[in-house]
């Protein structure tokens, strides 16, 4: 039985040397969180089953800087890395794959241009493309749209790209499943509705999307404690916990979070 | 020092960091010759069986005969599924054939490719899993295994459905389905075994 994966997430500003990892909400109230490659050895130590780092800078030079960030990492963390933002072409990917990452994820340039997925998973296998989407409630009954119940009545799923900044109107669940169909390995599945929140994931979100494909789902946004983790394990199939602040700002340790989770039943590794 | 084959297939940075973190003294070798005077030999792999042997063909030669010879040789993911004789992800592709058998698809139903971490079910104890314990896990990506004919070679398994081959040895050839150089510290203590076992 495979086990489900806790995943710390490093939101990289790569516009000064080295890079530092950040976090806050929306953009604002940003608080430093460290020094990327240092934040991922670690977490590495502590038992993070997999990292994963998104460039949320647009800076020029931010390419090179993420793949000096990776190689670093890669001298001494052993578990896989995956590494988004800005990737618009199987070129870009490349780079970053030739510095040591084992996957890439991709959002806003696979909405503006779905062919990409295929172009990167034909390259480097579906395993190493991981579709990236921001999700938000839309309550209603919308015709052609994929319907999900929550306790706060019917609601579709809207995409949105640039960081959470501009919608698209495509369904969510749609997309992942198109997705899929064209080569993505694995879906990493953030609601805006619950990111910065620490209310806990979306667990009707997470619950329909695991259940509509056949890939690994990584629940995203809002996770602020292990119980959280729990109830996403317990009430969905998501393969995968993410999760920023509360490992950043030292309030869990991610190996207490999986000792709390294997104590409850939930098949981690330990 | 151990040679990385290195046949165009995939990133060697992870496995060649890994073995150079623990003292291994690694070298991607692109050539044939290069592998002439190695202490081991690190088969890595990385996309569809049968471009890995396309690749890998060149090498054919210079790997049996070190095999023959006894360097301690170490196969891993698609780097494994090559010792078999075919699979059926690429038809009419033919593998090295050193175990006997033929690589297979995971069966309908399963997540494929099976991504993730799962554990180990040891059964037979060698020098190469020396520290590791039944239930210890290990990244696996993959959508193929190896069945060989002789189950003797089978040294740990793990289950995705199916009883899924996860290591074998053979003489001096040990390969892992998982990636040891993605495992954490339980697949660093692998390497290091093989590290060792080229001084014994």
């Amino acid at each position: 039985m495979l086990a489900r994966r806790i995943i710390p997430c490093l939101d990289c500003d790569l516009g000064v040397p080295g890079g530092r990892v950040v976090k806050g909400i929306e953009f604002k109230q940003i608080r430093y969180a460290g020094i990327p490659w240092e934040l991922a050895g670690r977490y590495y130590e502590d038992g993070a089953d997999e990292i994963v780092f998104l460039d949320i800078t647009a800076s020029h030079e931010r390419r090179e800087t993420m793949t000096s960030v990776i190689k670093k990492t890669s001298e001494s963390v052993f578990v896989p890395l995956a590494v988004g933002g800005g990737i618009k072409s199987v070129d870009e990917a490349r780079e970053v794959f030739n510095a040591g990452a084992d996957k890439i994820t991709l959002n806003t340039s696979a909405l503006k241009r779905p062919e990409l997925i295929s172009e990167i998973s034909d390259r480097y296998g579906n395993q190493a493309v991981v579709l990236a989407i921001d999700a938000k409630r839309r309550y209603g009954q919308e015709a052609g749209r994929e319907i999900v119940e929550t306790p706060e009545g019917p609601c579709w799923f809207e995409c949105s790209f640039y960081g959470g900044r501009e919608f698209t109107g495509i369904d969510a669940i749609a997309w992942a499943k198109d997705a899929v169909s064209r080569g993505a390995g694995e879906i990493l599945l953030t609601s805006m509705d619950r990111d910065g929140t620490y209310d806990g994931f979306d667990i009707p979100l997470t619950d329909a999307v695991a259940k509509r494909v056949r890939i690994p789902v990584i629940a995203s946004g809002g996770c602020a404690s292990p119980d959280h983790m729990l109830e996403v394990f317990q009430k969905t199939e998501a393969s995968a916990a993410l999760a920023a602040s509360i490992f950043h700002f030292g309030e869990w340790n991610i190996r207490d979070v999986k000792t709390y989770l294997k104590e409850r039943g939930v098949n981690v590794r330990v | 020092m151990i040679a990385i084959v290195n046949y165009g297939m995939g990133n060697l940075f992870s496995i060649y960091n890994a073995l150079d973190r623990i003292g291994g003294d690694p070298r991607i070798v692109p050539d044939p010759e290069g592998l002439a005077g190695a202490d081991g030999i690190v088969v890595p792999g990385v996309g569809a069986f049968g471009s890995c042997m396309d690749q890998l063909s060149r090498f054919e030669g210079s790997l049996l005969r070190a095999f023959q010879e006894g360097v301690p040789m170490l196969g891993i993911c698609v780097g494994m599924q090559v010792l078999f004789e075919e699979s059926e992800e690429s038809p009419g592709a033919k593998g090295l054939g050193w175990i006997k058998g033929n690589v297979v698809r995971l069966p309908d139903g399963v997540m494929i490719p099976q991504m993730g971490w799962n554990s180990l079910s040891i059964k037979r104890p060698v020098e190469m899993l020396e520290g590791i314990s039944n239930g210890d896990m290990f990244y696996f990506v993959h959508s193929y295994y190896g069945r060989p004919v002789d189950r003797s070679v089978i040294v740990a398994t793990t289950d995705h459905g199916v009883e899924v081959t996860a290591a074998i040895a053979k003489d001096n050839l040990f390969a892992t389905q998982f990636h040891p150089e993605k495992s954490g510290a339980k697949g660093l203590k692998i390497l290091e075994n093989f590290v060792r076992c080229l001084h014994c």
